[in-house]
This record gives C-alpha cells, sequence and structure tokens, in this order.
C-alpha cells in the first residue's frame, strides 16, 4: 500500500517535465504591438514621463527560444555589420550599461522598427513584428539583462567571449544618466 | 495451408512500396546497386542461416531421449560425430563472417571511388532545406538554387556537402548511400544515375522539428536537357509579363521577403533562404512537401508555420489581395 503511494507521488513529478512553450507562430498573427515608452527617465514637469507597456517584452525575455531566435536572426540580419557581437564598431556596443535611447525591450524593440539618427536604419516593414521582438531580446540577453536560464547557453561557432548565459547579470542605465562605465577613472 | 497462403500474398503486399522513387531497393546507380546488392547477399545468406538454425532446434526439441537411458553413458561414434557437426558449424560461421565482412569492404571500396566527373555541385544542408550551387570555373556560370537537383544522366556527379547550422545527412537511397553534412567540415558523395527519372532524398539524421519535412529530388536527364535547363537556371529572373504579376513584384520587394530571399534580376539579395529566381520551375516548394502551384504557393505564404511548425519562414504583414498578385509573381518565375 505504501509502495503504491510512493509510487503515485512520484508519478506527480512528472509534472514538471514540461518545457517552456516555444512560440512559432506570433499572436496576433501579424500587427504591432502598440507601446507607449520614454527614451530616457527625464521629462518636462514635475512628473516623470507616462509609459504604456503591452507586456509582451517580459514573455519574450523570459523565453530561450525566443532569444536563441534572436540571435540567429541578428547574425542573418547583419546587426553584427556594425554593432559586431556586442562590442560595437560603426553602431555602439550593446554589450554595456549605456543606452542613448533607453535599454528596457520596448525601448530596443522602437529603435529597431523606427531607426534612430546617425546610422541606425527603420527595420519596420522589413523585419516581421516578432522577429524584432525576438531579436530585442536577444540583444537584452547581450548584457545578461534577461533571466539566466532563458539566455542563451552555449555558441554554435567561435564567438569572442563567454555565452550570455555565463556572463554576470547586467545593469541599465538609460540615457541622460551617467552610467557606473563612464563615472569610472579615465 | 488454406489460411497460410492467403496470409503469406498479404505479407509480400508491402513489397509493392519498394519500387517508389525513394526506395534502396529501387536502385537507379552504380553506388545504390552495389549497396541493393549487399543488401540482397546477407538478406540471403542470413536468411539461410536462421532457417537451419530453425531446423536444427526443431529436430533437436522433436527428438526425445529414451526413458531409461543413462545420461552419462557415452558413445564413441557419437562423440566423433558430435565433434566433427560443431567443428563444421564453427568453421562455417568464421567463413560467412568473413566472406561477408571482405564483400563488405570491398562494395565500400566501390561506394566510395571517385571517378573524375565534369560536374561538382555544393549541397548546403540548412534547418530545413538544402541550398546547392553548381559550380564552374567561369564565375558567372555559378548559380544557386534549392531542394531540386538536375545531373546528366551515366555521368558521374560529386557532391560536396557543408551545414550551416547542425549535422544533416544527404541521402538519395535510389542513387546512393548516406553522407553527413556536417557544420565546419566539407564531405564529398558521388552520384550517378544511370537511368532517366525522379529520384527523391531525404535527410537522414535528425535535425531538429522539420527533419521529416526536409526532402530534395533528384532529377536525371539527357545531356541536352540538362545543358538547357542549367542555361535557363543560369539567366536572371524573368520580368514579370503582365499587370498583376507586376503588382506582386512590386509586393514582393516592399515586403520583408527581401530581407531573405534573393531573385537575381532584381533588388532582392537575401543569402538566407532558397533562391527564387526561378522558384515556378522547381517541383516543389518547402522543401519536397508541397507541389509547386499557385495555391500551395499563396498557403506556404500566409502560414508557413501551419504547414510546417518551427519553419524559420515568419508570418508576415499581408493584406488579403496582396496574397494572389504575390503567388502569381512566384509561380510566373519559371
Amino acid at each position: 500500500m505504501r509502495q503504491l503511494l510512493i509510487l503515485s507521488l512520484s508519478v506527480l513529478a512528472l509534472a514538471a517535465c514540461e518545457r517552456e512553450d516555444r512560440e512559432y507562430r506570433a499572436n496576433p498573427v501579424t500587427s504591432e504591438t502598440e507601446e507607449k515608452i520614454a527614451l530616457s527617465p527625464l521629462s518636462a514637469g514635475p512628473s516623470g514621463p507616462t509609459e504604456q507597456r503591452s507586456g509582451l517584452g517580459q514573455q519574450y525575455e523570459e523565453n530561450a527560444y525566443h532569444i536563441a531566435q534572436g540571435k540567429r536572426l541578428y547574425i542573418w540580419f547583419n546587426c553584427n555589420g556594425c554593432h559586431a557581437h556586442g562590442g560595437g564598431d560603426s553602431g555602439p556596443p550593446l554589450l554595456d550599461d549605456r543606452w542613448i535611447y533607453g535599454g528596457q525591450i520596448e525601448n530596443i524593440v522602437q529603435t529597431i522598427r523606427e531607426g534612430r539618427p546617425n546610422g541606425m536604419p527603420s527595420f519596420r516593414g522589413k523585419v516581421p513584428d516578432d522577429q524584432i521582438w525576438q531579436i530585442a531580446a536577444y540583444v537584452r540577453s547581450m548584457g545578461r539583462n534577461v533571466p539566466k536560464p532563458a539566455a542563451p547557453g552555449r555558441n554554435d561557432d567561435m564567438h569572442p567571449g563567454p555565452a550570455e548565459q555565463r556572463r554576470p547579470p547586467g545593469e541599465v542605465m538609460d540615457g541622460g544618466q551617467i552610467p557606473p562605465a563612464a563615472q569610472m577613472p579615465q | 495451408m488454406r489460411r497460410i497462403a492467403p496470409a503469406l500474398l498479404l505479407l509480400c503486399l508491402p513489397l509493392g512500396g519498394c519500387q517508389h522513387w525513394q526506395s534502396v531497393l529501387n536502385a537507379r546507380g552504380p553506388a545504390a546497386s552495389t549497396l541493393a546488392h549487399m543488401f540482397w547477399i546477407f538478406v540471403s545468406v542470413l536468411a539461410t542461416v536462421w532457417v537451419l538454425t530453425m531446423i536444427a532446434l526443431l529436430l533437436a526439441l522433436r527428438r526425445r531421449r529414451p526413458e531409461d537411458a543413462d545420461p552419462l553413458a557415452t558413445n564413441p561414434t557419437t562423440e566423433r560425430r558430435m565433434t566433427i557437426t560443431i567443428s563444421v558449424a564453427i568453421g562455417l560461421t568464421l567463413l560467412t563472417v568473413i566472406s561477408l565482412t571482405g564483400l563488405s569492404y570491398a562494395a565500400q571500396k566501390v561506394l566510395f571511388a571517385h571517378k573524375d566527373g565534369a560536374l561538382t555541385l555544393l549541397v548546403t544542408g540548412q534547418q530545413w532545406w538544402w541550398k546547392i550551387t553548381y559550380e564552374d570555373s567561369q564565375p558567372n556560370r555559378v548559380f544557386t538554387t534549392a531542394n531540386e537537383i538536375h545531373i546528366p544522366v551515366g555521368e558521374p556527379v560529386l557532391i560536396k556537402l557543408e551545414s550551416s547550422d547542425v549535422i544533416h545527412s544527404f541521402w538519395v537511397p535510389s542513387l546512393t548511400g548516406k553522407m553527413d553534412a556536417i557544420t565546419g567540415r566539407q564531405n564529398q558523395i558521388q552520384i550517378q544515375a544511370d537511368r532517366p527519372g525522379i529520384y527523391r532524398g531525404q535527410c537522414a539524421e535528425y535535425c531538429g522539428l522539420q527533419h521529416a519535412h526536409m526532402g530534395l529530388i533528384v532529377v536525371a536527364e539527357s545531356r541536352e536537357d540538362f545543358e538547357r535547363w542549367r542555361e535557363q537556371q543560369i539567366s536572371s529572373a524573368i520580368p514579370p509579363g503582365d499587370e498583376e504579376r507586376q503588382r506582386g513584384m512590386e509586393i514582393f520587394m516592399s515586403k520583408p521577403c527581401i530581407m531573405c530571399h534573393q531573385i537575381r534580376g532584381t533588388d532582392a539579395g537575401g543569402k538566407i533562404a532558397p533562391d527564387l529566381t526561378h522558384v515556378g520551375s522547381r517541383r516543389y516548394i518547402a522543401a519536397g512537401t508541397l507541389e509547386t502551384t499557385r495555391g500551395n504557393i499563396a498557403a506556404w505564404i500566409v502560414d508557413p508555420h501551419g504547414v510546417k511548425p518551427g519553419v524559420n519562414m515568419p508570418t508576415i504583414q499581408l493584406e488579403p489581395d496582396e496574397v494572389q498578385p504575390l503567388a502569381s509573381y512566384l509561380e510566373g518565375l519559371k
């Protein structure tokens, strides 16, 4: 009788085997998410800027599949052409804590979608919206601003530096603030 | 007996499946013939061994020792007979093992012998399709296509195999054995078709979600037909002839399609997805999954993940009245 009990209890453990959801098809399929975000915490007047987030960002950031797809798309769409593997080249680095146009995933999505002055092109209509979210999630993982279990665990090829999962958790300093990196003695 | 005969006949029915376009037993090339011969030799030898063993076993089971026999009694004649029988059995076993090993070795020699061929192809396995590049000493005669290989009949064709993501395996059962496509290295295999026809191939190394839908076809045709096909594939895409296709082309150029796909002769220059310059001339789309018809192309564009869940082709933002011109344009890319 006791054996039966132990056996049935151990079957319960199987419930933990469910893996994370892989969403192959964005839902709703193709529409662009409407976020209202601020580029920096600074604003005129006493109150801070009003923001409105759909919550989709968290969903993408905490999903290993989305981040891994983003990593693949990052190379495919030649992001490394300007940003290298996060270290920056003609485009700003993505590994550090300094975010000119905001470092939340919604800000990064906005940056990819709309482009930014002095070089960053707009990818609206060129990259489907769900893929933009995936790339943004990967960019967030570069400075380890995503949960450790979701960050890519290994690189498929030679990569300058450890895999995202092994990097120390990062900070995000939005534009208009002095990041710790800039406070260090030069 | 009245029941056994029909049952045996029914058991033979699945053999009818062996004559299909993707079958080891339907060998149409030297390498595949060698493999098919090996298969039949192994099957017949091993079947004979099995049948003989079963007969010996049955005889042994049926023969009983007399009730009052002394189990310890020995008879010199029987002893000698037993020694001879066992020695012969061991000798035959050794002979079978050695000759089958020798045969396999000889067959391998034939399989991996490289003859000089005029045609060299670079085949890159990707999740989940095959990128095919026809190499040529003249750079302007090099071209890329996907999932459909054309070869001239009776000529050896060298296939260089690479992979861009995970390990795949190139396998066209009617023409050749399997050869893995491994990231970071190049494997080579030679194929030759002795008879014209269409042969289907398949990825033979589990490579992810859509491994089962990673097919390719090999079209073996006469040298003239092959040359005609090659000239047509080298050429740039034909410009759209009518208004609907013209609109389809404009839609293609303004959508995310161009991020990954190439259509030579237009602004679309993406290199990470199948080259669509002559997609309408290929027999299948989505790596052997759907026949190339306007309806299938439309279905594939509207909902790729309904056909191949997890595929790298994304669902894109399209208005309902854009689907028809787009499918029509792509179908027209002969």
